[in-house]
This record gives C-alpha cells, structure tokens and sequence, in this order.
C-alpha cells in the first residue's frame, strides 16, 4: 500500500487530485445548504406565482425575469462587491455573514435556484388538472391537505426530470464562487496551476471530481423518479 | 454608494466603454453561436451515423463537457489550450511559440459549451421529422441535396428554433465567464470601471441591466423567427 501511494505520487495528475479533493467539502458545503433552502422557497414562490393576486404574483414574476435574464456571475459579484459597498449593511449585523465569501455564494446560488425552480414547479403545479383538484374538494380536503395530498406530489413527480437538471446545473454554478476568493475545487485547481504551470493536469483533476460528482447526482435523480413513479415502473420477471 | 453620474459617454464617464464592452459581448456570443452550431451539426452526424467509433466519441465529449462546469471548461481551454496547439504546430514542423488572443479563445471556448446544447437539440429535432416526409420526396424524384435543403432543413428548422433560442440565452449569459481570460466585454469591463471608481454597486447593476436587455431583446427576435417558421401550420 505504501509502495502503491509513493508510486502514484510520481504522477502529477494524482498529487493534483489529491489536493482538489482538499476543495469538495467547500463544494458539498455550498451544495448542502442552498440546495433545500432553494427547494423550499421554490415551492413557495411558484405557488406565490400562479396565485390569482397580483399583489403577489407579479414582484415574483419580475424577480424570475431578473434573475433568469442576467449571468449568475453578475449576481455572485452583485452580492460579493455590491452589498459590501452599502454603509449600513457594513454597520449592521448582515455584516457578519456577507463579509464572508462563503455565504455570499450560499446566497447568490439559492437566489438563482429559485428563480429557475419557481418557474419549473409552477410548470408542475399549473399541470394538475382540475378534475384532481375538484375531487379533492369534494372529499372534504382543505386547502393545506390538498396542497400536500394531491397538488404537491402530483406536480413535483411529473417535474422531477427538469428539477434534475436544474441541480446538476447548480452543481456545475458552484465553480462560479472560486472568483470570490472562495477556496472550493475550481479555486484549488487554479491555484495548483499557479503553482505548477501546468494547467491541463490541475482541470482534469477537478473535471473528473466534478463529473463524479454529477454521475451520483443522476443517480439520485433516477432514484427519486423510480421511487415516486410506481406506476411507470417496469415489472422485472 | 451610487455614481451614477459616471455612466455618461466621453472622458468623464464609462458610457462608451461599456458600450464597446456590449458590442464585444454580442459579437463574442454571435460567433460562439455560429461555430457551436457547426460544432453541433458535426456531433449530431457522428451521433447518427452507424458508426460506433464516432458515436462513442460524440457521447463521450457531450457528456463531459457538459457534466464539467463551464469555468473549468474555460480555464482548461485558455490556458491548456495553447500548448495543445503548439503540439500541433510541432506536428507539421513548426517550433515557433503560438499564441492566440482572447477573442478567438474565449470563442472556441464558449462555442465548446454550447454546442453539447445545440447538439441535442438539434438531434432530437431531426428525429422529431417523419420518416414518411423523407420517403415521399424521394418517390418525387427529389435527390439528397434537394431533400435535405426543401424537406428536411426547414423541417429540422422550425422544429429546433424554441430550443436553440434557449441554447442562444445560456451563451450570452456564459460568455460573461470569460471575463477571467482578460477580454474586455461587459463583465471584464464593469470591473475595472467598478475598481477604478470605487463604485462596484452602480457598475453591476448597469450590467445587470445590459444582460438583461441583451437576452430580453434576442428572446422577442426568436419569437419572430418561431413565427416566421411556423408560417405553414398556424
């Protein structure tokens, strides 16, 4: 085993995976929290977006165009560089959080991810057709049972493949912190590159770390679809 | 906080800087697009064809490159890039040094990224014509050429066009990660006039606007052409 490890010390492509490993907890970190922060608020605001008050609807509907029509790049720099030139947000407590790269990208990223997942649950939602929902009614369910009982589990089965994708996109935005000084796994490889000039190395070495990490996205994303589409699963005789 | 007052064109403001800034960004994503739909078209043959060296070769680079994210795909294209092509040079007997400027990088880079997209876009269009079309133009004496370009294309065209606007959305918004490769287009150049003025919260949100105008405008622009091409079926 020793001899193994010393051995593949001599390639640099193994020193180089070794050290972006260093950098995956500070990619999960991100991922862990703004991942089921984003779910939760998504759901919200898409029902917050096909409900009939405009009061209500309208802020969302413009806060999606927004977000959907800018680079999140703009959005990182927005929170990083921008907020951090307000007078009293510096003076306030916020100060303690948005000073640090980290949160900041935790916060661009769930902006972002509602913004893309509002717009696909309320593509589930508005796909509930009205026979189910009626049903539901003259069962005697009120408004929260039916939400959690027919709206919910209906409408996130049928989106699950788009909200798939949306994660392994998020997956692939969290590369976008490194250019807040944030040491995840894209900030690592540049800074090996800076190191050992030799760059195809040092972004192969985070490349592969990035499709493993997507491969078992996927996985979990198929799972999720076998687990909640009973009905569509083929019997295996 | 806000200098608003900066953004005026001439000496005293970066209104004209961020203008050039603008027109490099649209002329980046036009060119990226350009080549990414080539690119694409060239997958898209590779993944059709019986062949399964080409097919592998066309899965394997649309799933890495897209399961990688964009900024590495950037990183390792600038700055590995070069060597890649030195290596080439050597090859026909050239051991001069070779640079490429962060125009044509940048391009190749993005246009890279997009076409894993458009490639699948444009696969699932093609499929998404009937066999029965191909069929009935060929029992009209219609040779490859005159198939393809009157049955097929516009076909394949309409059928494509929601799905390369989308593709279209992603490349401009990408092209902002190349601001990390030195190419004063909109995001590079906020930040310098950000830096210089000590101002980043006007800049920004200038930039978010520009974005914002940019994919708000090509977005109606597509919607002309969806139209346009579904003149037949409405």
């Amino acid at each position: 085993m020793q001899n193994l490890l010393s051995y593949l010390n001599e390639f640099l492509l193994f020193r180089n995976f070794v050290e972006v490993i260093g950098g995956l907890d500070n990619t999960l970190l991100l991922l862990i929290i703004s991942l089921p922060i984003g779910f939760v608020l998504s759901l919200i605001f898409a029902l917050g977006r096909v409900s009939t008050n405009k009061f209500i609807s309208k802020p969302i509907a413009s806060y999606i165009f927004v977000i959907r029509g800018t680079p999140l790049l703009v959005q990182i720099y927005l929170i990083y560089f921008g907020l951090g030139s307000i007078e009293f947000i510096r003076e306030s407590f916020l100060w303690y959080l948005l000073r640090e790269p980290f949160w900041c990208g935790v916060l661009a990223l769930t902006i972002n991810t509602v913004a893309y997942g509002s717009e696909i649950f309320r593509g589930g939602i508005q796909s509930v057709t009205k026979g189910q929902i009626e049903s539901g009614l003259s069962l005697g369910f009120n408004k929260i049972d039916l939400l959690r009982k027919i709206i919910f589990p209906i409408a996130l089965r049928k989106v699950l493949p788009s909200y798939g994708n949306e994660l392994i996109l998020m997956v692939k935005a969290t590369s976008l912190v490194s250019l807040t000084t944030y040491m995840e796994m894209t900030g690592i490889a540049r800074k090996i590159m800076a190191k050992t000039f030799a760059p195809v190395e040092a972004f192969i070495a985070a490349g592969i770390l990035y499709l493993f990490l997507n491969f078992l996205m996927v996985q979990f994303i198929k799972y999720l679809e076998w687990k909640y589409n009973p009905h569509l699963r083929v019997e295996q005789n | 906080m806000f200098k608003f007052d900066k953004l005026v064109f001439g000496d005293l403001g970066w209104g004209d800087e961020l203008l050039f800034a603008t027109l490099m960004t649209i002329t980046v994503s036009i060119l990226s697009m350009g080549l990414g739909l080539c690119l694409a078209i060239i997958t898209v043959w590779a993944k059709l064809v019986t062949n399964r060296i080409t097919r592998f070769i066309a899965n394997f680079y649309t799933t890495v490159v897209r399961g990688v994210p964009e900024l590495l795909v950037i990183y390792l294209i600038f700055f590995g890039g070069n060597s890649v092509i030195m290596g080439v040079a050597k090859l026909f007997g050239y051991n001069g040094y070779i640079e490429l400027n962060a125009l044509t990088i940048g391009t190749i880079a993005i246009a890279f990224i997009s076409a894993t997209y458009s490639s699948e876009v444009i696969r699932a269009s093609y499929l998404a014509v009937n066999k029965g079309q191909v069929e009935a133009a060929k029992a009209l004496g219609l040779n490859k050429i005159q198939i393809f370009l009157r049955v097929m294309g516009p076909q394949i065209i309409r059928h494509a066009l929601p799905g390369i606007g989308n593709v279209w959305q992603i490349t401009l918004k990408d092209t902002s990660l190349i601001s990390v490769t030195g190419l004063v287009e909109i995001m590079r150049q906020t930040r310098i006039a950000s830096n210089v003025e000590h101002s980043p919260l006007t800049f920004l949100i200038t930039a978010a606007f520009l974005y914002l105008f940019l994919t708000t405008f090509s977005g109606k622009f597509f919607k002309v052409l969806e139209i346009n091409y579904s003149k037949g079926y409405s």
